[in-house]
């Protein structure tokens, strides 16, 4: 049924033919020797038939042969234990180890539209899921296949007659199994798929609890949560009941097998075919053979499971990665800084227009301002030029290479970059500062932070710059944050800078002696700033005014505002009151 | 653990039941060996073909009722697993969201998503299978022991030793075991960290190109969780190898004792046939019981670890909410006194908001954030709080709706101190817009309507109704100054918002966290920072919307641009937690010196305008 996914699954337990082998080998040699000992019981008892006739010599010769096997099985199945945990955690290792490097080179289009909750769901809850169900798997899939063989072989050896009623009631067990597994599995994907709308849910709502407080959302909060979660009750309950169904159906079959050898060996021995012995042996096989088909019907369904939630992470691992680099593939040096957009088009979603046509030269060491009303396509020109979108038509070039022509890391090794939305890594204030430069040294970090104004508050916190910092750089201020991200970029200073709104959050003052730190920054470097902070950008050599996708105006501070266009309205507004 | 056994109160019955009908079942599995040994005593030795029949019918009958009983007890097992890991998520969910700030800063978003998800699951993993095994193995185990009694007194003391040799192996390795699944959890939380990480950065990460570095932390991660969880693994895989040992000697055992038995008399072969089975019934049973360990010991980890949450006293002590909500005639009462109240005080002087002396230290922290914070704000007042990063105006604001708590003074709202309200109805009276502009996945409606206590689904609603939630939308979306985009998307209104916002801009999303707040209609206002991302324009028609409100609320600008709160009725300049300032903008201009400087900074036409 899921053919191609437990194909990916044994490439991936191929890596360790070795512990496989081994496993195999153990498994072999533990069920051989687990089967052997029925027969020596058998005989034993063979041996033990009234008062008087006990054949003391042969029975001590059994034991001992038996004392022997028993230590021999202790051993091959600790062996194959180890050898099986070894697969199993190491597949699982490989396995997110390939989803988090595929999550590297995944497009943002696929990050941005897939909530983080649920990619994380499956790159932790899911994979922990199918290595439950590989590790049970593998310990009961292996001596179950081998029991199954081996036990028909020594029963054919004592007596084909009850052997064929062994043979031929069994596959009753497999029949009901498969019949529970195929009703299970669409059950166990409904459930997966609604725990990880559940995940994404928590994440939204626990991530944005000062909203949620503030607006008193905690019981609609709770009635959406209910929602989901007694839709989630309602499939596992099917889920886990129904396949429950599994084992006490199978075991019936067991038992039917059971009263089956009991009859035919009871008769054969009336008739004086076998010893009492070789019923004892027979009996314990029909035990031995019919519980691993118990034990593989219930990793069935555990595998199922184990499946599903496979499935789910190797849609995740094959997602198609962003564009590759092509072969002749520029890396960029140290650049100039000339950047020319020629008829750009985009869009987010095909059939929303965002942007068309746009054109723009940007000589090298130019500061370009954009402006315009939120929504207007500001933000989207970074995606762009970072290429962390590609364009759909038209072309974006630095220093006159087309920059899908030019390797992503050095393109965006050229840029420097701070963000509106602050994002710190969880580590010490340190490491993130020397994030674009880990070589540096600590007077340059020190410089750098001096330049960016972070100097003095990093100080005062508990462990200055070796403090750590938790997720998304909680307990700073969002201005702290920001200082932070500005530091970030002052001490590695690529040629080119892009700032968005990179000043919101910080105070005019601060504001003030940071820009000035900027203007040395950008002094010879091409720059692109967004800042509704009309003051931060009267300076810039061009402005651009921005509308719904097009530029509207172009030109310098004055001759915008001789203009008296959009750009005028725009810078007067901010004095309407206070005049 | 006890609280969390507390979850189970409401499937007495399934937890009951489900290991009894198990029990059931067990009894007449410990019953076929009894048959197997008449069979071969009477049957074969008697050659009475007539009995072996009858006796093989009565094991087909037993394995009948067994399966009945059986498919019982997984029903009620399920039902109560399930039913428990419901209730759990639930009341866990609810207790995350009364935890405090502080407190959640502290245990990261991360982790509570691990809690919530991949632990309850094991949990309720556990109580599945502990429901449905760990009656039944011991009562087997211990069953097959009083069979054997009552076969041979003497050979059932081989299982007198045997029992408890056992279940010091398997409970041994319990304990060892227990503790070592705590750190494999760990460091799944740290795996989860990262990949959460990863995502939540990448525009940053990728700037830098650290997808390399981001691998390696990765693997070294992931690898520590792999070498721990191999370390566990090889303590268990000496579980099974040792039981076999144990059953299969005392087998041995058995059939020694046996021999000599049956020689002298006393036994039948029969009866050294059933005794062993009854041993070998025991492995069966204890192989079953350490799978169960393993599952148990996997489960207590993350009970004991979701205990530790549920156990976090929520960080502000509140009116009690339920008590309230018990005495619900009561609750009514108090919000009708407090609607009079509140009538009462638009005619006398009670200011809508009052910091007397306050201030505030967070914990773990050294020194204090605010300082002898004291004015007042009267009805239909806009105060504009300004100052430098990190000078307390968020702190300031955050304690008007008591996310946190003064350390000394005392905050008041319409006369009452905010320590005296119940935290709904404070916060029903503020509408807040934060700095960072969150928006939830839902229709715009929805995300408008959240601080609507009660609304209605759409099909529910009369058309009037509809009407006037309608013209409330539509007043906070002219407000806000959304109406244009929000009018301009083909659904409107009923427009998806994807997760955390992404598909709106910035300034969208901050004009929709406006919009609202104001669909609250509150008393009190605070706008922290939240023009930010506004153009300027955008900026001034919003707050001459808000200033032509009718029954305009008290309003809280915080801000860095002066031109946000030139206007305001009182201006409070903060520095370095303690107010520099306070009056107009035309007297602080004259007598507050970092008022003069950030004004300048940002008008520096205005200097020298002054200066001339």
């Amino acid at each position: 049924m899921n053919k191609g996914t437990l194909k990916k699954v044994f490439r991936y337990i191929g890596r360790y033919w070795f512990f496989l082998l081994c496993s195999i080998v153990c498994a072999a040699v533990t069920v051989t020797l687990t089967l052997y000992i029925p027969v020596l019981t058998g005989d034993a008892i063979d041996c033990i038939l009234e008062p008087g006739k006990v054949d003391f010599t042969t029975i001590t010769e059994i034991l001992k042969k038996m004392a022997f096997v028993i230590t021999g099985t202790a051993i091959s199945q600790w062996v194959m234990g180890v050898c099986n945990n070894r697969i199993a955690y190491y597949v699982v290792r490989d396995i997110r180890k390939d989803a988090f490097e595929r999550l590297q080179i995944l497009p943002l289009k696929y990050l941005d539209a897939h909530p983080y909750g649920e990619i994380v769901s499956r790159v932790i809850a899911d994979v922990d899921q199918f290595s439950d169900g590989l590790i049970m798997g593998f310990t009961q899939l292996f001596t179950g296949i081998i029991t199954i063989f081996g036990t028909l072989i020594f029963m054919f050896r004592e007596n084909v007659g009850i052997t064929l009623v062994v043979v031929c009631i069994t596959p009753v067990s497999l029949f009901v199994a498969s019949f529970i597994a195929r009703r299970t599995y669409k059950m166990f994907k409904l459930q997966s798929e609604t725990r990880g709308e559940q995940t994404a849910f928590i994440d939204e709502m626990i991530g944005n609890q000062k909203v949620v407080q503030a607006f008193g959302y905690e019981e609609k909060a709770m009635k959406r949560f209910d929602a989901i979660n007694d839709k989630l009750g309602e499939y596992s309950l099917k889920a886990i009941f129904f396949s429950s169904i599994t084992n006490p159906s199978t075991r019936f079959v067991n038992s039917l097998v059971y009263t089956g050898v009991c009859i035919t060996g009871a008769l054969s021995v009336i008739k004086g075919g076998i010893s009492v012995g070789t019923l004892t042996c027979f009996l314990s096989y029909a035990n031995q053979y019919t519980k691993p088909f118990n034990e593989i019907s219930g990793v069935f369904t555990e595998f199922q499971n184990a499946l599903a939630c496979a499935a789910r992470i190797f849609a995740l691992i094959e997602e198609e990665p962003q564009v590759p680099e092509p072969e002749d593939v520029k890396v960029l040096g140290e650049a100039e800084g000339y950047v020319e957009l020629t008829d750009v088009a985009f869009s987010y979603v095909p059939d929303r227009k965002l942007i068309e046509d746009l054109n723009l030269k940007v000589e090298d060491g130019k500061r370009v301002a954009i402006v315009g009303p939120t929504g207007c396509g500001k933000t989207t020109i970074i995606n762009l030029l970072m290429r962390f979108y590609d364009v759909d038509a038209g072309s974006i070039s630095v220093d006159g290479t087309d920059i899908r022509n030019i390797t992503r890391e050095s393109l965006r090794e050229n840029y420097g970059m701070v963000l509106q939305e602050t994002w710190l890594k969880a580590g010490t204030v340190r490491e993130n500062i020397i994030m674009g430069k880990p070589d540096a040294t600590e007077e340059e970090m020190i410089a750098a932070a001096k330049a960016a104004h972070s100097h003095s508050f990093i100080k005062r916190l508990p462990n200055g710059y070796d403090t750590v910092l938790s997720e998304d750089g909680e307990g700073l201020s969002q201005g702290q944050k920001q200082l932070l991200c500005i530091t970030r970029v002052m001490l590695c200073l690529p040629p080119m800078l892009i700032l968005d709104e990179a000043t919101s959050s910080i105070d005019t003052r601060t504001e003030i002696r940071i820009q000035k730190a900027f203007a040395k920054m950008m002094e010879g470097r091409t720059s692109f700033i967004i800042a509704h902070r009309l003051s931060t950008i009267v300076d810039a050599d061009i402005i651009l005014v921005m509308k719904d996708g097009h530029i509207i105006e172009q030109g310098n501070h004055k001759e915008l505002l001789a203009k008296g266009g959009f750009y005028s309205e725009l810078y007067n507004s901010q004095f309407a009151l206070s005049e | 653990m006890k609280r969390l056994l507390g979850f189970l109160k409401d499937y007495k019955k399934e937890t009951i039941l489900a290991p009894l009908f198990k029990m059931l079942e067990a009894s007449f599995e410990l019953l076929i060996p009894l048959v197997v040994k008449r069979i071969v005593d009477i049957g074969i030795e008697n050659k009475d073909r007539g009995y072996v029949g009858q006796m093989c019918l009565v094991m087909i009958t037993l394995g009948i009722i067994g399966l009945v009983c059986a498919i019982t007890a997984q029903y009620y097992s399920a039902k109560a697993a399930v039913g428990f890991a419901t209730k759990l998520r639930h009341s866990l969910f609810g207790h995350m969201q009364k935890l405090s700030f502080a407190q959640m800063d502290k245990m990261g978003t991360s982790t509570m998503i691990t809690r919530m998800t991949s632990d309850v699951n094991q949990v309720q993993n556990g109580v599945n299978m502990v429901l449905r095994l760990f009656l039944r193995s011991p009562f087997i185990v211990l069953g097959a022991m009083v069979m054997a009694f009552t076969i041979d007194v003497q050979a059932a003391l081989i299982f007198v030793v045997v029992i408890p040799l056992l279940s010091i192996v398997v409970f041994g390795i319990m304990l060892i075991t227990i503790p070592l699944y705590k750190k494999v959890q760990t460091g799944l939380d740290k795996v989860l960290g990262i990949t959460r990480g990863n995502l939540t950065g990448v525009r940053v990460l990728r700037a830098f190109h650290k997808e390399e570095e981001e691998i390696e932390e990765f693997n070294a991660a992931n690898e520590g969780l792999t070498s721990m969880q191999l370390f566990v693994g090889r303590i268990s895989a000496v579980m099974n190898p040792v039981t076999y040992v144990i059953v299969n000697g005392a087998t041995v055992a058995l059939l020694w004792t046996g021999a000599v038995k049956v020689d002298g008399g006393v036994l039948t072969q029969g009866a050294v046939m059933a005794l062993v089975n009854y041993m070998s019934q025991i492995l069966v049973e204890l192989v079953k019981l350490a799978n169960l360990i393993i599952t148990v010991n996997k489960a207590l980890a993350c009970a004991n670890r979701i205990g530790d949450v549920l156990e976090m006293e929520p960080g502000l002590k509140v009116a009690d909410r339920e008590e309230n909500r018990a005495a619900e005639g009561s609750t009514a009462e108090t919000q009708s006194a407090n609607a009079e109240e509140t009538q009462t005080e638009v005619t006398s002087d009670i200011p809508v908001v009052e910091f007397s002396h306050v201030s505030l230290t967070y914990p773990e922290a050294g020194a204090e954030s605010l300082t002898d914070i004291d004015f007042k704000a009267m009805r239909g007042q806009t105060i504009g709080i300004i100052g430098g990063t990190g000078s307390g105006k968020s702190s300031l604001i955050n304690m008007i709706p008591r996310f946190y708590e003064a350390t000394e003074g005392c905050v008041k709202v319409d006369g009452v101190p905010v320590a005296e309200y119940n935290l709904q109805d404070l916060r029903k009276k503020i509408g807040v817009v934060p700095q960072k502009a969150v928006l939830f996945k839902g229709t715009i409606r929805e995300n408008l309507l959240m601080g609507k206590g009660d609304t209605k689904p759409a099909e529910e609603m009369t058309a009037e109704e509809k009407a006037a939630e309608d013209a409330l939308l539509r007043r906070a979306l002219e407000i806000s100054q959304s109406a244009e985009f929000v009018d301009n998307k083909p659904e409107g209104l009923e427009t998806q918002v994807s997760q955390g916002g992404k598909n709106l801009s910035g300034g969208q999303k901050q004009r929709l966290t406006i919009a609202r707040a104001l669909v609250k209609e509150p008393e009190i206002l605070i706008l922290d920072d939240s023009a930010s991302a506004l153009d300027y324009a955008t900026d001034l028609k919003l707050r001459r919307a808000i200033h032509a409100m009718e029954k305009a609320p008290v309003v809280f600008i915080v801000s860095q641009r002066a031109s946000s709160i030139l206007h305001a009725d009182r201006i409070i300049v903060l520095d370095d937690g303690e107010v520099a300032g306070m009056g107009k903008h035309d007297e602080l201009l004259v007598n507050c010196e970092v008022y003069q400087e950030i004004y300048y900074s940002q008008y520096p036409d205005k200097r020298k305008e002054a200066q001339a």
